[in-house]
């Protein structure tokens, strides 16, 4: 177990090669209690969070959601997001544990006169039910209950019991991420796994995670970094004015200072973690690791580093340094797993 | 967990020595210690020929998650080292007290062994 965020959490239960496995070959359950949910409704919701938000809520139609990112007046990300349109001016939002009160109090901060904003993060347990065999899971614990299409979101009851299913997930694998009363958690948690998932701790969500090349925000995505350097400018409308909006345009025009590239490793060496310095061939230092791990489904080192984006082209030779040793290693397209 | 060796020394940093052969011991980690580590993923061996104090960092066991460095709790030269922890890190998990053995150690001070604890002592150590 470790501290997380203020929550207590499993690194493993099993061991993580075993449910990372799980996860890629038939079907692991994740405890994402720790995220954070808010509600946010009332007339005017839609303008005020498309001011908020990088990616653009009037693509979205009713039960669908997208990734975004909320950013600072300097572009930095504060934090990545989900956010679900529930109806007209009706959304739900699923943020990072460790910023629910960031998220909250910046958004309150920016908040006109009309919509609510409701912080419901203690009364949900999330369950993200992940991997190949996750629709019969589903099917075993909530029968006759039809699962949202990709990106999708269903409000429905089991028993009376008010539930929700999203269909998203942080592994890159078929699954839903599942939201019911916190004190019904343990009951859904054990169906679950009686209905055939493996339950699954924070270790394999990082390498499950890292092999996608999905941000972890904290280590891949700060403050003093932009989407566009995070080469998320996928789920940045800059057509749009939000918050941050200005430096992004700015550096679409001028180039973006560095950028966030994904390494594997040519040659065996131990494996790349959090801090290890990045280098060229020649010794030139580019930045550190932000992320790495030996990835458990292509068996060598993976990593991602923001470099300067003069260097970050696909094909780049680099070397990580280890304990110091330079374990070659090159700069490849994400992400690491092609599904 | 395994039972520990009763003929083995054993270090606060989860080391095991063997008994000395020839005035040469063989190193690894405990059961104790691979169990806390987790899957083992790849072992930093040192190299034949280097030669260390008590207490130096002589290589690296890590896990998915986390690296551990590797400590001698004796003074010598590494006369061989388990290559075949390049291939098969996971033997460490397997069978820490044998066949994941680290590296093999020609002790310079062979009295250093007696500061160690015995398995009576490790066991209770480890509670």
């Amino acid at each position: 177990m470790v501290a997380f965020a203020g929550w207590d959490m499993p690194v493993q239960y099993k061991g993580i090669l075993d449910e990372h496995r799980a996860v890629r070959e038939a079907c692991g359950v994740f405890d994402i209690s720790h995220m954070g949910q808010f509600h946010a409704h009332g007339e005017g919701t839609t303008a005020w969070l498309n001011g908020m938000f990088t990616n653009n809520l009037e693509k979205l139609i009713d039960g669908v959601g997208q990734y975004s990112m909320m950013l600072n007046e300097r572009g930095g990300v504060i934090d990545d997001l989900i956010i679900y349109r529930l109806g007209e001016d009706d959304y739900f939002i699923v943020v990072n544990a460790s910023m629910i009160d960031e998220d909250y109090a910046w958004l309150m901060a920016h908040k006109p006169e009309g919509p609510q904003l409701e912080n419901l993060s203690a009364e949900y347990v999330g369950l993200a039910v992940q991997g190949p065999k996750c629709e019969s899971v589903f099917e075993a614990v909530c029968p006759g209950v039809e699962l949202p299409a990709h990106n999708g979101i269903l409000r429905f009851k089991v028993d009376g019991e008010k539930l929700i299913v999203c269909r998203t997930g942080y592994t890159g694998e078929n699954g839903f991420e599942f939201f019911c009363a916190a004190q019904q958690g343990v009951k859904w948690f054990e169906r679950m796994i009686t209905a055939g998932a493996q339950p699954c701790g924070l270790g394999a969500r990082d390498s499950l995670r890292l092999e996608m090349c999905y941000s972890l925000n904290g280590s891949d995505l700060s403050p003093e970094k932009t989407p566009l350097e995070a080469g998320l400018s996928w789920c940045c409308d800059l057509t749009k004015d939000f918050v941050g909006v200005q430096t992004l345009r700015e550096q679409k025009a001028a180039g973006r200072p560095t950028a966030l590239v994904a390494i594997e490793y040519t040659e065996k060496g131990a494996p790349p973690r959090h801090g290890y310095e990045v280098q060229l061939r020649d010794g030139t230092p580019l930045g550190e690791l932000c992320s790495g791990v030996l990835s458990p489904t292509l068996g060598k080192g993976i990593a991602m580093a923001y470099v300067p984006a003069q260097h970050g082209k696909v094909g780049t030779e680099v070397q990580v340094v280890v304990r110091g040793k330079a374990v070659p290693a090159v700069i490849v397209k994400k992400p690491f797993l092609k599904k | 967990m395994s039972t520990i060796p009763s003929d083995f020394k054993y270090s606060a940093e989860h080391e095991w020595v063997s008994p000395a052969a020839d005035g040469v011991v063989t190193l690894g980690i405990t059961d104790f210690a691979q169990s806390e580590l987790g899957d083992v993923v790849y072992v930093d061996l040192p190299e034949v020929g280097n030669t260390y104090a008590a207490g130096d960092a002589i290589g690296a066991v890590e896990s998915v998650k986390a690296a551990s460095d590797v400590y001698t709790p004796v003074s010598g030269e590494v006369v061989e080292v388990n290559e075949e922890l390049g291939n098969e890190p996971g033997t460490v998990n397997k069978d820490a007290f044998g066949a994941g053995w680290i590296c093999k150690i020609k002790l310079s001070a062979p009295d250093e062994v007696d500061g160690l604890m015995d398995a009576t002592a490790y066991g209770e150590f480890c509670k």
